[in-house]
């Protein structure tokens, strides 16, 4: 497809060559000396990748698993070594003319939608704002240096820091924010930022794109700076406009590093929790999944039911994003475009 | 001379250590909140462990009660001896009985000294589970200054609230104080806004949520009325950033000299006559206004202490509460923080009345106090409170009025009820 690409995953498929042995390559050699050295790849992959798995498995697979099979049960946090299995009924049971879990539970649906519009919204603007960012960044000017490092300061911040720094900023009486808009006479009153229903949402993005697009930047100008210049200097000297040998050359070319700070951001930005937690009043309005299975698990002590909802978590996170792959066509092996 | 104290006290350590015999001296684990209180929290603490020859080791925990007690939920589910006592709220005695030490054996009748009520709350099973260190009942500040100015008397009811609230503020503003309001509360969606809501529909004669008997009483046109009332306030006297203040956040406001009424518990006197207060010398203190009925209400509040059943130092832990809800240091809290006491004794202490000149009048309106329903609902007391404080939320914010939103959190609580609470 392009050259870059193919010359990037030309270096990943050579360095991986010898913990990745390709069965099918052996056709039409000795097949004898091919299986044994064949099997002792295979064996020295296997050495090397054992310690990753076995680490994985306990740091990743087994909470996991110990948190889809939780939300099978009726545990409570105040007796947490008696419980009983329950099957399915933390998310759906019919009793006494009602429909009790999850799935019938308004309010979590409500987190669900509050949780896709907050993504949506903030993926959108942050990637076309990175990338903007980028390609200002990616220009020579001098103290480049100084203001790459400086345009990374909002994504160094912990979330918790900046959240309460926005609150403070955004405050009804004393913050900052009013008192500007209100000089510029662009507001007449001071609003309630974090509490407005009409502009909570919106807020809640705006910090976020504020802080996660330094990140999309960042992953942007890396991959702007591999790009090739000889297309650059066939554009100039067919005297294309700048605009259209950006959306002809430059995306196509970075869409693969673009497609992937996405996922990032998407995984990111489904299970966003410090942000609404610390900034809002975490009324109803503002509740999304993360904020809804912390206050089953913790508030009302019911590992359970929380074990359900951050079952359900997981699995949307893992659906949207096998779905994001798929229509975006990512390679993730790393095998290349055949 | 410091270098005497020290030797002193090392030496008074040294002896007490020493008469104790065989005990060790231990480091305890003391949680003590941010905010206004940390100060006299650490204090107490360094206190006991010199007189004792113990340490301590201070661990700040959150302001907000809320936080406080989902960070006590998960210290105590793990069985962690990472605390050794706790500050427990009035309602979590209930939640928390399960992990907490009874402390029947280390108090030698300590417990008849306190309000009787109070000492009932902080049973569990049957088991005494926490010492109450300070009671409390929130009260309504004013600005004598901007009353006299205006020549408005103190408001007895809701009504006579607001509409003091609205004539001052409305004139305030055109003198050119263009960020005054009438009234702050607490109305973040958390605890405290259970607390502020429960007294509005108490005072109107609607009830406490859910009544004794466990009968979910809190849908009808009284306690409908007074959320509509509450709702009213938002945006007209009260700023809309209410919806995000916390007891601290409502100070601030009020402190800062841009409101003429404050809800808020006793503890905010002491500030707001601190040093650095705009307000200093400026504010008053009377019982919470009367609905329609007359009936005055206030949410029945204060801080225990107690002992975590996983601490590895059950005596000297069961020492340490003693000591902070014993009546020195009842009396010292209520001179330096403006803490209730739960000893009925220091209500009549010169030295207590002379700091806080409002307590003579603290007991009507502690005989006023409506609980939450914290025992009849045991531990689902959080999901109970959590359903009413967004219920209320909906209604300050402007998106139900107080029937649609009340019956619809009768529906929500019925079915965390189940068959029985």
């Amino acid at each position: 497809m392009d050259t870059s690409s193919i010359g990037a995953q030309g270096t990943k498929t050579a360095a991986k060559a010898p913990a990745l042995p390709r069965l099918d390559a052996s056709a039409g050699r000795a097949k004898a000396e091919q299986s044994g050295l064949s099997r002792q790849r295979i064996r020295t992959a296997w050495l090397f990748l054992t310690p990753m798995m076995i680490g994985l498995a306990f740091v990743a697979g087994w909470p996991l698993l110990r948190t889809i099979y939780l939300g099978f049960t009726d545990a409570t946090l105040s007796n947490i070594d008696s419980y009983s299995f329950v099957g399915f009924e933390n998310y759906l049971v019919y009793d006494n003319g009602h429909w009790y879990g999850l799935l019938a539970d308004s309010l979590w649906w409500k987190s669900v939608w509050n949780t896709l519009y907050i993504t949506l919204f903030s993926v959108s603007i942050e990637t076309v704002l990175g990338v903007l960012v980028a390609l200002i960044l990616h220009a020579k000017f001098p103290g480049r240096g100084l203001v790459r490092a400086a345009i990374l300061i909002p994504w160094a911040i912990p979330t918790v820091v900046s959240a309460k720094m926005w609150g403070w900023m955004l405050h009804d009486q004393f913050g900052v924010i009013n008192d500007l808009f209100m000089t510029l006479h662009i507001i007449s009153e001071p609003i309630a930022w974090t509490v407005n229903p009409d502009t909570v949402l919106g807020t809640i993005v705006a910090v976020d794109v504020w802080k996660t697009t330094p990140f999309m930047a960042l992953l942007t100008l890396a991959a702007l700076q591999m790009l090739p210049k000889d297309c650059y200097e066939a554009a100039r000297v067919d005297g294309i406009h700048p605009i259209r040998v950006f959306f002809k050359v430059t995306l196509p070319l970075i869409k693969p590093a673009l497609v992937v700070a996405v996922v990032f951001r998407l995984l990111d930005a489904l299970r966003i929790f410090d942000l609404v937690y610390i900034l809002t009043s975490n009324s109803e309005d503002t509740i999304v999944m993360s904020v809804y299975a912390r206050q089953a698990l913790i508030d009302f002590q019911q590992i359970g039911y929380g074990s359900a909802a951050s079952t359900l978590l997981f699995l949307m996170v893992f659906g949207l994003t096998l779905l994001y792959i798929f229509a975006t066509r990512l390679k993730l092996d790393g095998s290349g475009d055949h | 001379m410091k270098k005497t104290t020290h030797a002193l006290i090392t030496s008074t350590a040294l002896t007490t250590a020493l008469l104790a015999g065989a005990s060790q001296a231990v480091t305890l684990n003391i949680p003590c909140s941010t905010g206004a209180g940390f100060a006299s929290c650490e204090k107490n603490a360094q206190d006991w462990a010199q007189s004792r020859g113990h340490s301590v080791n201070i661990v700040t925990v959150p302001f907000s009660s809320s936080e406080k007690l989902a960070l006590y939920q998960q210290i105590l589910g793990s069985k962690s001896a990472d605390l050794d006592v706790l500050d427990v709220d009035v309602v979590w005695p209930g939640i928390l009985g399960a992990h907490l030490a009874d402390l029947d054996p280390y108090t030698q009748d300590a417990e008849k000294e306190h309000f009787e009520s109070v000492i009932a709350n902080n049973h569990y099973n049957g088991k005494l589970v926490a010492m109450p260190q300070y009671t409390d009942a929130p009260v309504l500040y004013y600005r004598k200054d901007l009353l006299e100015k205006y020549n408005q008397p103190v408001p007895k009811t809701w009504e006579q609230m607001t509409a003091t609230a609205t004539l001052i503020q409305k004139a305030e503003r055109e003198d050119g104080h263009d960020r005054m309001w009438g009234y702050v509360f607490q109305a973040k969606a958390y605890e405290g806004l259970t607390c502020d809501a429960l007294e509005w529909i108490n005072s109107f004669g609607g009830g406490s949520i859910i009544d004794a008997d466990g009968q979910i009483t809190v849908n009808n046109p009284k306690s409908a009325a007074a959320l509509d009332l509450a709702g009213s306030w938002v945006g007209n006297i009260t700023p809309q950033g209410v919806l995000n203040y916390d007891e601290e956040g409502a100070r601030r406001v009020f402190q800062g000299g841009d409101s003429v009424f404050m809800r808020n518990w006793p503890y905010a006197w002491a500030l707001g006559n601190g040093e650095g207060s705009a307000v200093k010398d400026k504010i008053g203190i009377t019982p919470l206004p009367m609905g329609p009925d007359g009936k005055h209400s206030a949410t029945l509040g204060g801080w225990q202490m107690a002992v975590s059943k996983y601490s590895e130092n059950l005596d000297v832990a069961a020492d340490f509460v003693l000591y902070v809800t014993g009546k020195d240091a009842q009396r010292n809290g209520a001179i330096v923080d403006g803490r209730l006491p739960t000893i009925a004794a220091l209500y009549e202490d010169p030295d207590v009345l002379a700091a806080n000149p409002h307590f003579a009048n603290m007991r009507e309106v502690l005989e006023n106090s409506v609980a939450r329903p914290s025992s009849v609902t045991g531990e689902k007391y959080n999901q109970v409170s959590n359903e009413f404080w967004n219920a209320a939320h909906r209604v300050l914010s402007g998106k139900a009025n107080g029937a649609d939103s009340l019956s619809q959190l009768e529906s929500k609580l019925e079915r965390i009820r189940g068959r029985r609470w």
